[in-house]
């Protein structure tokens, strides 16, 4: 992290584990002496509306929840069009993207008012607002481990994969286990080793 | 061991603002912690809930924010500390108590969070709570950071028993609802054994005699805030504008200085102490300022009463320039954000706001506008109430009289939206669609022939709508009341509420049975199985033919408790061959109809599919898809 603060912004749809991602990137922050501050914006509805958590992380302060325009340095990205949306407002030319390659469709697209955009523009549109990007099949690692919602876990393991954040496995059972319970800690490192070896190219091996 | 019990002082966590809040009362002793869950404050008290047992305190999820109210007076009442959290619309309810439990005080401590919802985020509205605190004589504070929030419930505590009356912490969504830094501190290792002195009584009236001593508590309360450290001034001696803020304003207004390099131009007063206010030290900067700026959420209640002050000191005061929502400058609804700080100080400033490169700007609104799609408000895939609203759409068509449906507050608030098929027709407060129902269900004696229904959850049942029903009851109101049973308080978190068989801190609970009750009333409950679309439309066609107040239960589980059970579930699948898709005259009824996010148009092939990471198999678009391409395996 060569910025401060860096700002990091987990997004997703909601249900998709978004908070505890952010969580866990706080935490094992926080424990190498970080300030570190998270925000989330979400709709009302439990599920299905876009969320998006802000991650600050600083040195010297305490920044504030939310972040202004134009200033994120990490977008992680549960589901690709919300990358977008992310990017729209909080991206910039140096903006790196790890970015989930599964779609959620939005209740206005499965009911035909609004046409999902096609993947491959979207996924060149996500790399032309970054600078970096990365592109995981984390649902289907997910899926394989035998639950979606560890797909947020697999995308952070591609993060510390690609030296973007200061994050490791040891880190990660850490954090699991003091902030979530010592029992979630086997299955959660092992997705985020997953995502270490898809973002490494090593994951059909 | 949860986070917020561990008993490791100077230890630096990330805690949520909430959590922050319950750990500051841990720390300050609490013996009884008692709430109504409402975002954004739901978390304070599961958080106590969690460590209850091993912390040997007492918490409870009460049946609303009056008896929450109650229950931690009558502990502070004994000598003991307690902590009652609540948010905005929860203060309404708890206010007639408090407005009468401030006239008496109490013995130990008590301190009351209520966390607003600026711009209405999990609410429906953005109420600003601290406005309460000015007529109730009661001390209010107000935490701009995760750890301050931690430190300064610590300190209500003792402001509380210095003074022997409530003490009031006003947070928002973007501290209760964010998470930073806090170092935790000491834990106390004993705590009083509640006594009730009956030599003296906690008696409101006389006002004559009671609310003098609230006025004279509240002047100690004042003494006691005036050098407050919660409230700082930074910046230079004589600022060109100075920021006057508190709450989430603080640390988005330091940032929007620091950002636009104003550091040696502007000045932030940050107040804590936001009633009453530190009057010597607010006069004490006034005399340095030439213009002023606030910056807080919602009402402009630090504009108005440093105004105040202002005009009663302003014989020795300089001409200031005041900037606000009063003033009309900043905006007077909604909560803040990084984006308005930073304009408002810019435009005061003349200093230009940083922007992004021309080309890379306009790749950035291409991709909001054609590769973002909007993401309305929908029910999870699998929740009760989407099946709810179907069968009662289809039985008020089926009854052809117009009915109209008063909704409630709780998830099935969406039923305004789309998902619930736009049935619910009106939405207040917890409970008002039952006592609208049931004055509505009256009117049919002055001519009105439509049908009443009225929505409301299990927990908003017990929360809100007994009265409404008993009211309905005794005046022989004609009024369908429809109980969304879905077994939990789902949409703050799952709290139990007076009908589940655990408390909140896992104990075991007698539930007070939602259909006993109801027949105990005299209104024996229909009880039905949403999931079943044909049966409950009947129900519900039946029920509205009959005369009287009559309940029907809709039971069936939230989709997230089942799936947080993470058992089997049945599998859906569609075939496809069976499909006829845009042929059918169906017109895509389980897509553009139903809108289960479950379910996906596959627009290549013309034919709906299933999402297996999405449904959770309840089997309600099987039922509804008139070519039968819809089948559901049993788990």
């Amino acid at each position: 992290m060569t910025k401060d603060p860096f700002n990091v912004v987990v997004t997703g749809v909601g249900g998709q584990g978004n908070v505890i991602a952010s969580l866990l990137i706080g935490a094992m922050l926080v424990d190498q002496g970080y300030k570190v501050t998270i925000g989330e914006t979400y709709g009302a509805s439990q599920r299905g509306g876009s969320v998006m958590s802000h991650v600050r992380i600083s040195r010297t302060q305490q920044f504030g929840p939310l972040m202004p325009p134009g200033v994120a340095d990490l977008v992680i990205a549960l589901e690709p069009s919300e990358a977008a949306r992310v990017l729209g407002t909080l991206g910039n030319p140096t903006t790196v993207s790890v970015v989930n390659t599964r779609p959620v469709h939005p209740v206005d697209v499965i009911c035909g008012d609004l046409p999902y955009p096609d993947l491959a523009e979207l996924f060149a549109k996500i790399d032309s607002l970054s600078r970096e990007s990365y592109f995981i099949s984390a649902t289907d690692s997910a899926l394989e481990l035998g639950n979606p919602i560890l797909a947020n876990i697999v995308l952070l393991g591609a993060v510390a994969g690609a030296n973007l954040l200061p994050i490791s496995r040891e880190g990660l059972e850490k954090a699991v286990s003091e902030y979530m319970s010592p029992d979630k800690v086997a299955i959660n490192t092992e997705a985020f080793v997953r995502g270490i070896d898809l973002v490494r190219g090593r994951a059909r091996d | 061991m949860s986070l917020i019990s561990k008993d490791s002082p100077g230890k630096e966590l990330l805690l949520m603002g909430n959590e922050a809040i319950a750990r500051g009362a841990l720390e300050a002793g609490i013996s009884v912690a008692a709430a109504y869950p409402g975002n954004p404050s739901s978390e304070i008290i599961g958080s106590l809930a969690e460590v209850a047992q091993e912390m040997g305190i007492y918490v409870e999820w009460s049946i609303n924010e009056k008896v929450a109210l109650e229950v931690a007076a009558a502990a502070a009442a004994s000598g003991l500390n307690a902590l009652v959290a609540m948010k905005q619309n929860g203060l309404n309810v708890a206010s007639d108590f408090l407005f009468n439990l401030n006239l008496t005080g109490i013995r130990g401590g008590l301190v009351l969070v209520v966390c607003d919802d600026p711009s209405g985020i999990s609410s429906t509205n953005e109420q600003d709570s601290r406005i309460a605190a000015i007529p109730a004589d009661l001390p209010l504070l107000e935490p701009s950071t995760f750890h301050e929030a931690k430190d300064m419930v610590k300190y209500a505590f003792e402001l509380s028993r210095s003074i022997q009356n409530v003490c009031l912490v006003r947070s928002v969504t973007r501290i209760s609802h964010a998470r930073g830094n806090v170092t935790l501190g000491p834990l106390p290792d004993r705590r009083p054994v509640p006594y009730f002195d009956t030599a003296k009584s906690l008696s409101a009236l006389p006002a004559s005699v009671t609310h003098p001593t609230a006025h004279r508590k509240f002047r100690q309360a004042r003494e006691l805030l005036k050098d407050s450290p919660f409230n700082r001034y930074e910046g230079p001696e004589k600022p060109e504008l100075m920021v006057v803020t508190c709450g989430s304003g603080v640390l988005f207004s330091r940032e929007a200085v620091q950002e636009l390099g104003l550091d040696a131009r502007v000045g932030l007063l940050k107040v804590g102490t936001t009633w009453p206010l530190p009057e010597t030290f607010v006069v004490h900067h006034l005399a340095n300022a030439k213009k002023v700026l606030f910056v807080e959420e919602v009402d402009p209640f630090l504009e108005t009463n440093v105004l105040e002050i202002y005009a009663r000191h302003n014989g020795n005061l300089p001409a200031i320039e005041f900037f606000g929502k009063k003033s009309g400058f900043a905006p007077d609804v909604g909560e803040l954000s990084p984006g308005l700080v930073l304009g408002l100080l810019s435009q005061l400033t003349k200093t230009p706001l940083p922007t992004r490169d021309d080309r890379y700007s306009a790749d950035a609104q291409d991709a909001l506008h054609r590769f973002a799609p909007v993401r309305s408000l929908a029910f999870c895939a699998g929740c009760p109430h989407r099946a709810s609203y179907w069968a009662l759409k289809k039985a008020l068509a089926l009854d052809g009289r117009n009915g109209v449906v008063f909704g409630d507050i709780g998830c099935y608030a969406l039923g305004v939206f789309a998902t619930g098929f736009h049935q619910a027709k009106t939405l207040h407060a917890m409970g008002s669609g039952a006592g609208m129902a049931a004055g509505f269900g009256l009117l049919g004696k002055l001519g009105a022939t439509q049908p009443a229904i009225a929505l409301c959850g299990d927990s908003t049942f017990y929360h809100a709508a007994i009265p409404a029903l008993i009211n309905g009851l005794h005046h022989r109101s004609d009024f369908l009341l429809i109980i969304l049973d879905n077994s939990a308080t789902a949409m703050t978190g799952f709290q139990p509420h007076p009908g589940s068989r655990v408390d909140a801190m896992g104990l075991e609970a007698r539930p007070v049975v939602l259909e006993d009750l109801c027949a105990a009333l005299g209104a024996p409950p229909v009880i039905r199985d949403p999931f079943d679309l044909e049966d409950t439309t009947a129900a519900i066609y039946d029920l509205l033919q009959k005369q009287g107040t009559n309940v029907l239960i809709l039971r069936q589980e939230c989709a997230l408790v089942r799936a947080k059970r993470n058992q089997a579930r049945r599998k859906v699948e569609i075939d496809q061959t069976r499909c006829i898709g845009e042929e059918c005259g169906c017109n895509r009824l389980c897509t553009r109809v139903l809108k289960c996010p479950g379910l996906n148009w596959d627009a290549g092939a013309g034919k709906a599919r299933i999402d297996e990471a999405i449904c959770t198999g309840c089997g309600i678009c099987a039922q509804i898809c008139p070519s039968r391409a819809i089948d559901v395996q049993e788990a």
